[in-house]
Order: C-alpha cells, then sequence, then structure tokens
C-alpha cells in the first residue's frame, strides 16, 4: 500500500512536531537504556526461572479476573454516569475516578481499612470465615480498585459520543430498556468497552503500591511480576531488568493488538451519523 | 377508537391540546422553536409534560397533575417515530434493522425477518436487505427507516420532517411513497414544507410558540390562513384587523376594502388576504377606486421564479425584473403598494 503522505492539510506546526518528538523520545529513551543492560545469553534461562514463571502466571490471571470485575462493575457506572440524570452525579464521578489520581499505596491502605482483618467489612468476613487481606483476592481487589477508573473513563466518552438518539428510536420501536442496552446500546460502543478493558488489564498487570500494602508479597499467592521484579533488583539486577523487558513486551502485545485510541463517535469506523453524510440520490 | 393529547409543559412554553381520528393522518406547520418536535417527544414518551393527559385507542399514554400519576413507558406506547435522520443502527443490516421491532415484540426470529422483508419490499427496498446502514444513500436508509417504522404497526405513527434531510431528487420519491404508506394510517408528520401538507396530510394544525394556532383541513387552511405563519406558507399577505361594513381597519388606522366572503358582523376580529401577484408598485399615491393604496419602506428585494418579490415589512409585491429596475427599487425605499378590493378576501379570524 502507498503511503499516503502531504495529500491534506494537516495544520500542525513544525516547532509542535519537534516538541512532540522530544515528548516521544522522553518515552522511548529510557526503554532503549533497559534494552541496552539486558543480559542476553542470560535471557532466557531469567525469564523462566520458576519464581518469574510463577510472578508471570499470577499477574496474568489476576489482572484478567480484575478486567473481569472492571467489566461488571464498569459498565454500569459509566451507563448510570453517561445516561444517568440524579443529584450528586458529579460527586459519584469524582469518586470513582479518584483512584487515578489517588497514590496506589494509600488506594492499598484504604482497602486495607475496608476489607482487612480489622476492616469494615473485613471483621464480618472474617465470623464468615472469608479472609481477603493477603490473599490473590486481596490482589484482585488492589488491581480492580485502580483499574476500574480506566474502563468508566473510556467506556462513558463512547456513550457520550455515541448519544442517546439510537436508544430513543429503539425505544419507540417497543424495545424494552434491557433490550435496548444489549441489542443497541452495547454493540455500538463495544470498540470504547474492549478499549477501555484492554486499558484495564494494562493497569491491572502495572500494579504494585496497592498490591504490595493490601495483599503484602507472598510468592506463588500474591508476589506478581511488578513485585517480582522490584525484589529482584535488590539481589539479581539482571534478571530485574529482563522480567521488566518481559512485562513491556507483554503490555505493548496486549495493548497493540486491541487498542485502538480513542474510538470516534464512540462506534470505532462506524459513523455515529450514518446516512446524513452522503446524500445520494435514492 | 380516538387519540388524544392534552399536554403542558413550561419549560419549554409548551401547552397543546389535539386528538385525531383513526386513519387521520395531521400535518404540523410552524416556525423553528415553535415546539412541534417537543409535541412528538411528549408523544411518544421521550419527554415527560408537567401536567395532561394523552390516550389511544382506550389506553392511557399519560396522565399528569395533582394527585394522578399515570405513565406508560416509550417502548409500550406503539408511537413509531421516523426522524430527519434515519438513524438506523449501524451495526445491523437493512433487515435486521426492520426486524428490529418485530423483535422487540416477541415475535420469533424468522416470523420477524419474513415480515421486515415484506416491510422492505413495501418502500421498495427489498434489494437492500443485506446492506448495511453505511452502504446505504441518503435516500434509501430513509426508506429502510420509514420501513422500520412501519413493521411495528404502530398506533399512532410519528414523522419528523422525515424529507428535510434528503436531496432534490430522493425527496419526491419518499413523499410518494410516504403518500402510500400514509394512506388509512393515523399519522402526525411535522414538516416545513407546505407541500408535504397538501400530499400527505388530512389536516393541517399549524403551531407558534409552543401553541396551536390554526387547525383545519388543509386546503382550507392554505385558502384562508388565519396566522401570518400558514400565510406565509399559503404565500399570501395576511394583515388582521377589525372588521368594517367596506372590508378591515387594522389596528394602526389603515383601511382596507375588501370581498367579505361570509356575513360579517362589523367590529369582530378578522384578517384581510391578498396575494403578492395582485400587488402594484408605484413611486407616487395612485387613486382610484375601490382601490387600497398604502406607503410602505421597502426591506428586501428577491428572486421569485421570474419575479422579484418586494418585500416590505410582513408585506410582499411580486413585480417584473423590468419594471423594479424602472422603478428603482431598492431598500429603504419608500413606495406605495396598491391593490385592488376585488383581490382582497376578508374572512373572520
Amino acid at each position: 500500500m502507498k503511503r499516503r503522505r502531504d495529500t491534506t492539510y494537516t495544520g500542525i506546526p513544525r516547532w509542535v512536531a519537534a516538541i512532540a518528538a522530544v515528548g516521544a523520545l522522553f518515552v522511548l529513551l529510557p526503554l532503549a537504556a533497559m534494552l541496552g543492560r539486558v543480559n542476553w545469553p542470560q535471557f532466557i534461562p531469567l525469564i523462566t526461572s520458576e519464581s518469574s514463571l510463577t510472578a508471570l502466571g499470577l499477574s496474568l490471571r489476576t489482572a484478567a479476573a480484575s478486567t473481569v470485575l472492571c467489566v461488571l462493575f464498569g459498565v454500569p457506572l459509566a451507563l448510570v454516569l453517561a445516561r444517568g440524570d440524579f443529584p450528586g452525579k458529579r460527586l459519584l464521578r469524582s469518586f470513582v475516578l479518584l483512584p487515578l489520581v489517588l497514590p496506589p499505596v494509600v488506594g492499598g491502605i484504604a482497602l486495607l481499612y475496608a476489607f482487612g482483618r480489622q476492616g469494615l467489612l473485613g471483621q464480618g468476613l472474617e465470623v464468615a470465615g472469608l479472609r481477603i487481606a493477603f490473599t490473590t483476592t486481596a490482589v484482585i481487589l488492589a488491581q480492580t480498585f485502580v483499574a476500574l477508573p480506566f474502563l468508566v473513563v473510556s467506556l462513558e466518552g463512547a456513550l457520550r459520543s455515541a448519544g442517546s438518539r439510537y436508544e430513543a428510536v429503539a425505544a419507540t420501536l417497543g424495545a424494552r430498556p434491557t433490550t435496548v442496552l444489549r441489542r443497541v446500546t452495547l454493540p455500538l460502543v463495544l470498540p470504547g468497552l474492549a478499549s477501555g478493558a484492554v486499558l484495564s488489564f494494562a493497569r491491572s498487570l502495572g500494579e504494585f503500591g496497592a498490591t504490595l500494602t493490601f495483599a503484602g508479597s507472598l510468592p506463588g499467592v500474591t508476589r506478581t511480576l511488578p513485585l517480582e521484579i522490584y525484589l529482584q533488583r535488590e539481589t539479581d539486577a539482571d534478571a530485574a531488568v529482563a522480567l521488566s523487558l518481559l512485562l513491556v513486551v507483554v503490555a505493548v502485545v496486549v495493548v497493540g493488538l486491541s487498542y485502538r485510541g480513542p474510538a470516534p463517535a464512540g462506534s470505532g469506523g462506524r459513523s455515529a451519523r450514518v446516512g446524513t453524510p452522503g446524500r445520494v440520490p435514492a | 377508537m380516538t387519540f388524544t393529547l392534552d399536554a403542558a409543559l413550561a419549560a419549554r412554553r409548551f401547552d397543546v391540546s389535539l386528538s385525531l381520528a383513526p386513519g387521520e393522518t395531521v400535518a404540523v406547520l410552524g416556525p423553528n422553536g415553535a415546539g412541534k418536535s417537543t409535541l412528538l417527544s411528549v408523544i411518544s414518551g421521550l419527554l415527560r409534560p408537567d401536567t395532561g393527559r394523552a390516550e389511544v385507542n382506550g389506553r392511557v399514554l399519560f396522565e399528569l397533575g395533582p394527585g394522578v400519576h399515570t405513565w406508560t413507558a416509550p417502548h409500550r406506547r406503539g408511537t413509531a417515530l421516523l426522524a430527519q435522520d434515519p438513524l438506523l443502527f449501524p451495526h445491523l443490516s437493512a433487515l435486521e434493522n426492520v426486524a428490529f421491532g418485530p423483535r422487540s415484540a416477541g415475535m420469533p426470529k424468522r416470523e420477524a425477518r419474513e415480515s421486515a422483508r415484506h416491510w422492505l419490499a413495501e418502500v421498495d427496498a427489498a434489494d437492500l436487505a443485506d446492506r448495511r446502514p453505511g452502504e446505504l444513500s441518503g435516500g434509501q436508509a430513509q426508506r429502510v427507516a420509514a420501513a422500520r417504522a412501519l413493521a411495528v404497526d404502530p398506533e399512532v405513527l410519528l414523522l419528523d420532517e422525515p424529507l428535510s434531510a434528503l436531496d432534490i431528487h430522493a425527496a419526491p420519491l419518499l413523499r410518494r411513497l410516504l403518500k402510500r404508506v400514509l394512506a388509512g394510517r393515523r399519522a402526525i408528520i411535522v414538516t416545513h414544507d407546505v407541500l408535504d401538507a397538501y400530499m400527505l396530510a388530512d389536516r393541517v394544525i399549524v403551531m407558534e410558540e409552543g401553541r396551536i394556532t390554526e387547525d383545519g383541513p388543509t386546503r382550507e387552511v392554505l385558502r384562508r390562513p388565519r396566522s401570518r405563519f400558514a400565510a406565509g406558507l399559503a404565500g399570501l399577505n395576511l394583515v388582521p384587523g377589525t372588521v368594517t361594513s367596506a372590508g378591515i381597519r387594522t389596528a394602526e388606522g389603515l383601511e382596507f376594502a375588501g370581498q367579505h366572503d361570509a356575513p360579517l358582523v362589523a367590529g369582530q376580529a378578522g384578517v384581510a388576504a391578498f396575494p403578492p401577484s395582485a400587488v402594484s408598485v408605484f413611486l407616487g399615491e395612485a387613486h382610484g377606486s375601490p382601490r387600497n393604496s398604502f406607503r410602505v419602506t421597502v426591506t428586501d428585494l428577491e428572486p421569485h421564479g421570474d419575479q422579484i418579490r418586494i418585500r416590505a415589512g410582513d408585506l410582499s409585491a411580486d413585480v417584473t425584473p423590468a419594471a423594479s429596475a424602472d422603478l428603482g427599487l431598492a431598500p429603504g425605499l419608500e413606495v406605495y403598494f396598491v391593490v385592488k378590493a376585488a383581490a382582497v378576501s376578508i374572512y373572520p379570524s
């Protein structure tokens, strides 16, 4: 395919492009520096050591579980925030988005006081024979806590740009709200939902602070890949670098494969206003 | 077996009461912001009025007032909406779009598709069944949208300027099609186009500032408009005033001589209506009876067919381009509009 260049006016001043290049370098340079420090002959043994594979497996499993929880709670939250009309909506949004700006360690402490042994719900759960803190469940909860806003923000944006006109039409055609959600709303925002889920997965995969605070660092139970990397750095720098590279590769693959950037009009390539632009004779 | 509506919504200064017989199609005309779309939203349940009551075939759509609160959700109303924008679900094929309504009503998939094929054929779109909305032209998409609305067999079909987004070639085709499918169907069509009212509707309603200002058979409203808006649609000059023995006297004290076309009582409110083509333009005052001559200031000139339409405030006159040039007409010029009494109809408002 021929590259399309200079066919349409973009209006980006050169100095803006120059600063953008510096910004891109700022992100790429550290990764390149890390790449330069990889102990290539030992790379495969380092990342296939038992502790590494255990940590990677745990990370992938817990991140997948967190993503499921994010979708489960995030879709209703995004719907309520995008379509609902109730007092305190702005407040609710602020609270849901709080983990975005909160230091993860603070999130971990908060989770501990909610679900920990002495916590608000934790005490009751303890009586019921359920322990959450310092278990794999705690890892999943910590990751969900920090990753949920990514799904909500992404999906709410998609819902807003898709607008509610299709839903109104579907309702006048006799579709119950649940039918409208299943057959109209969700298919329309599927690209937004997918990119939100991918972002949540990536955020879960990288979670460190909240996990360490709320779940600890038990090998095979709560020690995820980021924790493993941090611990290895103290003793075996080569192993830490190799595992870091592994995490970078996993993240790049996941994001590159499925994240297509902010979906225009909430429906990927499909225009939300089908029919109006093409005024072709019938 | 009628549809009745009585609704008020203070936030939009909306207060309308309306009823439709079975099989009756009503065109709603009015300037922008008159509340035409609000009317459709209230009927379809997308907008909740403060107070009022609506009922179709004995079934209450809503009843809101002190102590009463009955509300039927949009999906239980049987009021399909066809908007200016076809709004076909982009992820479904044309056939699935049309089958959406019957499926939502609980019809088995096979039957719903059967019904969808029937309605697509009804709007001459059978060959578009497998297309995605993105692959349809504006006119094709609107035809499929019409089939989708008809497929739910609505008790009241609501059409919100269904032709205004279509180009000059697609609109006449869809208008003919709507004429065919609306025959014998209860429908409310909001439109800007007097042609839609003529072709599609049995009755015309004119809305202005959230209220119905005129309501009557299409021909009657356009022949003898009582509101300035309807007069504009009918292409008539309209002068309101008080009926006198010879014609009408305006609030400013201007006398209009004309033909009374019904027995009128002096002193009652009436209007004088006359077409712009009956108005002659002079630079000086013209005499001779029975004529009406009044001084106006030209505000605008615009082409109108092969004539030039001279606007002076709310009144207009049509003259030939040659006459316009001879008179040196330009905005700001003071001229006399002269119209024969025989060309002026006087009727009660």
